[in-house]
């Protein structure tokens, strides 16, 4: 007898080995917390079986996600643009590497077939790559020199706003989360992120992956929890430059106009949800994005210089 | 004060495992020559052979078009941009991991430092397909015209000062495009480009995507002939870039052509004078002035010229010239016998027309082409050392009286690639960068190059430019163009 049939016969078969199950907490500042509240929630599955207890984030975990986010700024705006491609295609590359486990989370939560969760997967993936590659060309495609009537050396260019709250897509668990967070750091901004109220888990998993791929801590902060609770936190608070409202769309009790308004106290950049009027809609992630989610969080700076010997 | 003793500091070759002889790369891998012949690739710091090479003949040319054509026509021509990125960004890591040995067969093959392909050549030629990577799928944000598409087959010859780095600024921006290639590299510095091939099998780029033909200028003259090649790209001579020029007059292949120059190195006396020295010094010496931009003319302001003149010199005496796998080296050798043998024959016309010649002290290593740094003063603008590009480690010096003058000196060369100015008034350099006819002026700094900031020649060093999205143009075609 083998030694490997030895260990076979000690080692119970795969189906009956119980397995270690993961603790799904918050990311801030790099690292990952529980709530400082200690609450958390159900999550479950698209047919309503339970997955997991996610840590329910509260307007106390959201202001030290700031404060993360803030430190971060200067940082992540100061490193070159060559810099930050490469940690954003670091991060397709270590998501490719765990596929697998992003597929089934996508394929639970979502409830699509392992076909569509692959599909979806892999877009989340590419997304990374194609905002990877902006990181050194909006600011060619978007500044310049300016030709003024006088002996000036004038140039306008792009430049981060800050500081940006993320209400995350409720639906797309992490194409949508993806498609919303990749544009808002490629140009040097941090991010502090409320995922998917009942779809967190994929954006957990997706923390890990930011945690192994060069983003330094703080550039991105996620938090997980009822969106309702925590939004408006976000929205209202004095050192937060901008809010993505994406989020805003299918979730419970949030009126993504009440969050516009406190954010008009600081005049926060507002990133208004897809839809008209007064609803939000999702909008369709798989669709090949334009530039308008990375210009949305971007000021433009003008230098004068006078020209003379 | 006692001077400051180097121990030696040899890079390891271990690193770069070279074969005896290499073949051609032609549709995705290495095949033997029909009808061409062999030469040998040397060190050009020991006159070690290297490896043998081949000399690719005409029908090699022919082999190697078709197989870029029948790429382009076939999976590069049909792959989206997304996933034609893919394979850049996968080039681009494997340069980054194989760095190290890029860098050491670079010096190998070319004499120059080991801390110049270490930190300059390898890394940016790996940056160069990192940036282009990110094109390939937002070509129609790159304000390029509607519907910008490839040309098709490109035809690309590089020069020896830069092989790698060439090659990338060559092939990056073409793939990026979607156009296919067949690359010539510099025939005593191929080895390179042939351990790139490596990096295409490596990378699973679909066969005939690029293809590496090694040769001599006969090799480049059939790719320039090729009536399979729909748009060329060269960088050298600008001798050889004219030739070309009349190769395509009347054809509709297209052309960039990025080729000499005899930059102009302007330092005025409110300049910060140590900096402006180390930029002088970065600008003439770095590479062995084997560089097109390089500041081969200091033009200095009249009242500080006797300053700048001897910190320059006290500068020389420290630079470290000898074995350029030594980390502590500072000036590596001269690329081949026949480069060397210009500078010595420019240098010694320098001296006969009535130019002061310096050099510092320094050994030279017996075997291999070496040529000390060296310094002209006195030389006037009809000087040949002042008009004719000599790509090797010899600055001559002018001066002037005033903004104007200089401007008037500097642009007096059929040469427009590059310039520099040193000072520290804002409102001057401006002033100055409008008035200079060059493609590239570096203010209060010198020699820098990146993958997104366009880099060409005005007037004989050239059309077209190469990095940036100004780059991209040379690539594509588009509806509005006829």
């Amino acid at each position: 007898m083998s030694p490997a049939t030895t260990q076979n016969q000690r080692t119970p078969a795969a189906d009956t080995r119980v397995d270690v199950r993961k603790t799904y907490k918050l990311y801030i500042g790099g690292k990952f917390p529980r709530s400082e509240s200690g609450r958390s929630y159900e999550v479950t599955d698209a047919k309503g079986r339970f997955l997991a207890n996610a840590a329910q984030g509260s307007r106390k975990d959201a202001r030290d996600a700031v404060v993360a986010a803030r430190g971060a700024v200067a940082g992540w705006a100061g490193a070159t643009a060559y810099n930050r491609g490469q940690v954003l295609y670091r991060v397709a590359e270590v998501m490719e590497g765990r596929r697998a486990q992003f597929v089934a989370e996508v394929r639970a939560s979502e409830g699509v077939t392992e076909r569509q969760a692959e599909s979806l997967v892999s877009q989340a993936i590419d997304r990374w790559v194609w905002y990877a590659g902006w990181s050194d060309k909006y600011a060619q495609v978007l500044g310049g020199l300016n030709p003024v009537a006088g002996p000036y050396f004038d140039i306008s260019a792009p430049e981060p706003t800050g500081v940006v709250a993320v209400l995350a897509p409720q639906a797309s668990s992490l194409l949508g989360l993806v498609s919303v967070v990749a544009p808002v750091i490629v140009s040097g901004n941090t991010a502090v992120v409320l995922t998917s109220e009942l779809r967190p888990l994929p954006a957990i998993t997706l923390s890990e992956a930011l945690a192994t791929s060069d983003v330094p801590g703080g550039v991105v902060n996620l938090i997980t929890g009822r969106t309702a609770e925590v939004a408006p936190w976000l929205a209202s608070h004095r050192d937060v430059n901008a809010i993505d409202l994406a989020g805003a769309a299918g979730a419970a009790d949030v009126v993504w106009g009440d969050l516009e308004l406190a954010a008009a106290e600081n005049l926060k950049r507002v990133l208004r949800p897809a839809g008209t009027s007064a609803d939000a809609v999702e909008p369709d992630w798989t669709r090949t994005p334009d530039l308008s989610r990375l210009t949305a969080f971007l000021e433009t700076k003008t230098v004068w210089h006078p020209k003379g010997r | 004060m006692a001077k400051f003793e180097y121990a030696p500091a040899p890079e390891s070759r271990a690193v770069v495992d070279l074969k005896p002889s290499y073949g051609l790369f032609i549709n995705g891998e290495f095949t033997e020559t029909e009808g061409g012949s062999a030469f040998k690739s040397i060190s050009p710091a020991t006159e070690e052979v290297l490896a043998e090479v081949t000399d690719a003949s005409e029908a090699d040319v022919d082999r190697a078009v078709a197989a870029a054509r029948r790429a382009f026509n076939g999976a590069w021509g049909r792959m989206s941009g997304a996933d034609r990125g893919k394979y850049l960004f996968r080039i681009a890591r494997i340069l980054q991991e194989r760095a190290r040995e890029f860098a050491v067969l670079e010096t190998l093959d070319n004499g120059k430092p080991i801390k110049e392909s270490r930190d300059v050549d390898v890394p940016l030629a790996a940056a160069h397909f990192f940036y282009h990577a990110g094109w390939a799928d937002k070509l129609e944000y790159a304000s390029l015209g509607s519907n910008p598409r490839p040309h098709g087959v490109v035809g690309q010859v590089i020069p020896w000062n830069f092989p790698l780095l060439m090659l990338a600024w060559k092939i990056a921006p073409a793939l990026a495009a979607g156009n296919t290639v067949v690359l010539k590299p510099a025939e005593t510095t191929p080895l390179t480009a042939l351990l790139f091939a490596e990096v295409c099998q490596q990378a699973d780029l679909p066969a005939g995507v690029v293809n590496i033909v090694t040769g001599a200028g006969a090799t480049g003259q059939a790719i320039v002939d090729h009536p399979g090649v729909d748009k060329l790209a060269f960088t050298g001579s600008t001798g050889v870039g004219k030739m070309i020029a009349r190769s395509i007059a009347g054809t509709r292949k297209k052309a960039t052509l990025e080729l000499g120059g005899k930059a102009a190195n302007i330092i005025f006396d409110d300049a910060a004078i140590d900096q402006a020295v180390e930029g002088i010094v970065n600008g003439i010496f770095f590479n062995q002035g084997h560089v097109c931009c390089a500041g081969s003319r200091l033009l200095v302001q009249e009242s500080i010229a006797d300053d700048v003149d001897k910190r320059l010199k006290r500068r020389l005496s420290t630079l470290r010239v000898g074995d350029p796998l030594d980390k502590n080296t500072d000036v590596g050798a001269i690329n081949s016998k026949a480069q060397l043998q210009r500078i010595t024959e420019l240098t010694a016309a320098g001296e006969a027309e009535g130019a002061t010649r310096w050099s510092p002290e320094c050994e030279l290593p017996s075997k291999g082409f070496w040529f000390r740094p060296t310094v002209f003063t006195g030389v006037s603008q009809t000087h040949r050392i002042a008009q004719e590009e000599i790509f090797g480690p010899v600055l001559s010096v002018l001066t002037f009286r005033t903004p104007h003058e200089a401007v008037a000196k500097a642009n007096n060369t059929p040469y427009g690639l590059s310039a520099g100015v040193w000072t520290e008034k804002g409102s001057r350099i401006l002033w100055m960068a409008d008035q200079l006819r060059a493609g590239v002026v570096w203010a209060n700094t010198f020699n820098k190059f990146d993958p997104t900031s366009p880099f060409g020649g005005y007037k004989e060093s050239g059309y077209g430019r190469e990095g940036g999205r100004h780059g991209l143009e040379a690539y594509v075609t588009t509806e509005g163009k006829a």
